[in-house]
């Protein structure tokens, strides 16, 4: 049964153990987006033996390029973009202490096998929902590649942004169990 | 011959690009109302409720439905008796992008190929657009519009079969094609099939199937039932709102279908996600 948490970053191994698929969690705290080139940029950090611009241990990473705030506005629209595009990038994240990661759609092996092994989660958030989710966002700030445009990683502050649990630690993926339950052969 | 002004174009076309944003059209909202009542998945159902509170809020506060505001597509009829004064139509159709994707606050997403730079700086905001043209009997110019996200663009797919593959051919392309896709377009979607024709008429085709409104009838009744055949095999599939498992996998099949060579029977899927944001505007 679906159980559901308000949980504020940063998240320890403890807390993520806790967590099954289908779980619905409201996240609370610091958040850092990054898509693509991105996730390129902090794993050549990575690779160099350099700093990556924020702490990531026991961080979530929120995949999502916003639309540009209107003014006064923190954010733009900003729900989930397709989550494997990241799947090289992010079993190396984790294993530098990633605790978190929010998107959309399916994950490769790799990914999954690292939220078991360094304990991690991925989060599933509703696609097409940019205006709601955005509206959970209450300061964002560029801290790094801000020639990268909707790109560039950001620093926000969520309050109680609604998430489901896809991936959990023990190896479970809500897309194979919800999908399994309708199917009709 | 009727002149039509440059700017008008311009005008009209960045209005549509501002609107569309952030109000989903009356077929697709229907739509997805009436998925919301048929869905059986309570966890389905739930995130269908959270799209249409999104709908509401976009619409209320004038915020993009969703960040991809995607790609700009535009099928236009030109009738043969109008003339563009002051400028291209190509260029007006641009230029009215530009402009509705700069004032409406929407995401510049055109970038280089391999580099992945965004060309912003040196073509344009979310240039160029995607134009269609076709050259048609009268004095006005009809515009088609959808903003084209890429997740869903992601999992289209073409193929030129041999003739032998039939109508069981396309149904279990299609078929393999959204069992694949699975979550990752956004589903409930509606799934553009675009039969025949060369190998990029079918791509088009399938392309221009999505501009159709949702909850229509194919005008040809022996695709009209191929239309509700594959629906129906589609949301046997179980994926479900956001592939969270349910029953409502497929809003509407679209399929446009031409003439083909002897030798081929093209077939292209052009999948859209439940944010089908498309319009029409006659000048």
């Amino acid at each position: 049964m679906s159980k559901t948490y308000h949980l504020t970053t940063p998240l320890n191994d403890e807390t993520v153990s806790k967590l099954h698929s289908g779980d619905i969690v409201y996240i609370s705290g610091t958040i850092y987006t990054a898509r693509d080139a991105a996730h390129k940029r902090l794993v050549d950090l990575l690779d160099e033996g350099k700093e990556l611009p924020f702490d990531i241990k026991g961080s979530i990473i929120y995949f999502v390029g916003p639309t540009p705030p209107k003014p006064g506005d923190p954010i733009g629209s900003a729900g989930p973009t397709t989550s494997y595009r990241m799947d090289s990038y992010s079993p190396r994240l984790i294993a530098e202490g990633l605790k978190g990661m929010i998107g959309k759609g399916k994950r490769n092996e790799a990914v999954t096998d690292a939220c078991q092994k360094h304990k991690a989660i991925y989060f599933g958030a509703t696609g097409g929902a940019g205006a709601l989710l955005g509206k959970q966002i209450k300061s964002a700030e560029v801290i790094a590649y801000e020639e990268l445009g909707p790109e560039a990683v950001r620093k926000l502050e969520v309050v109680d942004f609604p998430v489901t649990v896809i991936n959990d630690t023990y190896g479970e993926d809500l897309y194979k169990i919800g999908r399994a339950q309708y199917e009709v052969k | 011959m009727r002149e039509i002004a440059y700017k008008e174009i311009v005008k009209n076309v960045r209005d549509i690009i501002i609107y569309s944003a952030s109000n989903l059209p009356q077929d697709a909202l229907q739509a997805m109302k009436k998925a919301y009542e048929n869905e059986k998945s309570p966890v389905s159902k739930e995130v269908l409720k959270q799209l249409l509170d999104n709908a509401d809020i976009a619409s209320s506060e004038a915020r993009p439905l969703c960040q991809d505001t995607g790609l700009a597509v535009f099928f236009v009829k030109l009738g043969a008796d109008v003339r563009v004064v002051g400028g291209l139509l190509k260029d007006a159709i641009n230029e009215g992008t530009e402009n509705g994707y700069i004032d409406g606050y929407l995401r510049a997403s055109t970038c280089h190929p391999f580099t992945r730079a965004n060309n912003k700086d040196t073509i344009g905001y979310n240039l160029p657009a995607i134009i269609h043209l076709d050259i048609v009997e009268g004095d006005k110019i009809e515009i088609e519009y959808a903003a084209k996200g890429g997740g869903s663009e992601n999992v289209s797919r073409a193929r030129v079969f041999p003739p032998a593959a039939g109508k069981q051919g396309v149904i279990d392309y299609v078929r393999e094609c959204i069992s694949d896709a699975g979550p990752n377009p956004c589903p409930p979607l509606t799934v553009g099939v675009g039969i025949g024709g060369t190998f990029e008429k079918a791509v088009i085709s399938s392309k221009h199937a999505l501009f159709r409104d949702i909850g229509s009838v194919n005008e040809d009744p022996e695709m009209a039932e191929l239309e509700d055949e594959i629906k129906k095999e589609l949301n046997k599939l179980g994926i479900g709102t956001m592939g969270m498992g349910g029953t409502e996998t497929v809003l509407a099949v679209h399929i446009e279908a031409n003439s083909c060579h002897i030798a081929s029977l093209p077939v292209s899927v052009n999948v859209q996600c439940h944010s089908s944001r498309h319009t029409h505007i006659t000048i």
